[in-house]
């Protein structure tokens, strides 16, 4: 068995790009896959993962990103972002990464909790019914950090 | 190295992983469950065989595949090997562990 002194972690989720999203979501069921605790916390405009109408419409970022290795102008052309949006779901796809939505359900079924940012719920607007029925709850940074109330407890910011 | 477990010598690497899968059997797999605190059940001993099957097929064992087994859901696998069910799983197996990040 590996040795960790790691016993949770909890991640916070502040943008949906898909590879923002994706980090996130291995990194949380790898630590489940460890028997590590984890949990996540969507904030911001990472509560456009766990709403049901867009979560199947994540996109990679091409604007801004210099892993794109092109320039920002071009990644900002009509179809440029949902070209490369669909090149890495092919790629994902190959390495039998489940979607946006199955991953979700892997994480509840493995123990992950996944938590809503009040305050980012109440500033867009949404109701409980907009987000994923596996959401645990939606609950404000306080509660959050008192979820860190554990030895070998780390946070991520994401 | 070598570890002798139900009156049987068999050879591990340093992680406690089988490494030679012909010296596997059900009394080594009971003992190994037994080092992990699990007592092997009706339901432990299909997803072994499942592994098993995966293996001899080459397969890539992975949590989605465990979702879409159809003998065994996420959760209960969880709860059947609790603290990492695949590596838990595997090293009951006498296969290796899987080098999967998914």
């Amino acid at each position: 068995m590996g040795k960790t002194k790691v016993k949770k972690m909890l991640f916070i989720l502040s943008k949906a790009t898909i590879e923002n999203a994706y980090a996130a979501f291995v990194m949380a069921n790898g630590a489940r896959m460890e028997g590590i605790e984890s949990e996540i916390f969507f904030t911001f405009f990472g509560l456009e993962a766990i709403q049901k109408k867009k979560l199947n419409h994540l996109h990679v970022a091409t604007v801004g990103n210099p892993a794109m290795h092109m320039p920002t102008m071009l990644g900002g052309l009509p179809g440029v972002e949902a070209l490369a949006t669909k090149m890495m779901k092919k790629e994902m796809e190959k390495l039998d990464m489940p979607p946006i939505g199955e991953f979700l359900e892997i994480l509840s079924d493995s123990g992950c909790k996944l938590w809503g940012c009040k305050l980012a719920v109440d500033m867009f607007h949404l109701k409980r019914e907009d987000l994923i029925d596996e959401l645990d709850d939606i609950i404000t940074i306080g509660d959050f950090y008192s979820r860190a109330d554990q030895e070998g407890t780390h946070l991520l910011f994401i | 190295m070598k570890k002798v477990i139900a009156q049987t010598e068999i050879d591990v690497n340093e992680e406690g992983y089988m490494t030679e899968f012909s010296q596997w059997s059900k009394e080594i797999c009971v003992c190994l469950a037994d080092e992990q605190d699990i007592c092997m059940t009706e339901k432990h001993w299909e997803v072994i065989e499942y592994i098993h099957e995966k293996h001899n097929n080459e397969e890539p064992l992975s949590i989605r595949g465990i979702k879409k087994s159809g003998v065994i859901n996420i959760k209960e696998f969880y709860s059947l090997f609790p603290g990492g069910p695949l590596k838990k799983s595997t090293l009951i197996a006498g296969i290796p562990k899987p080098k999967s990040c998914i």
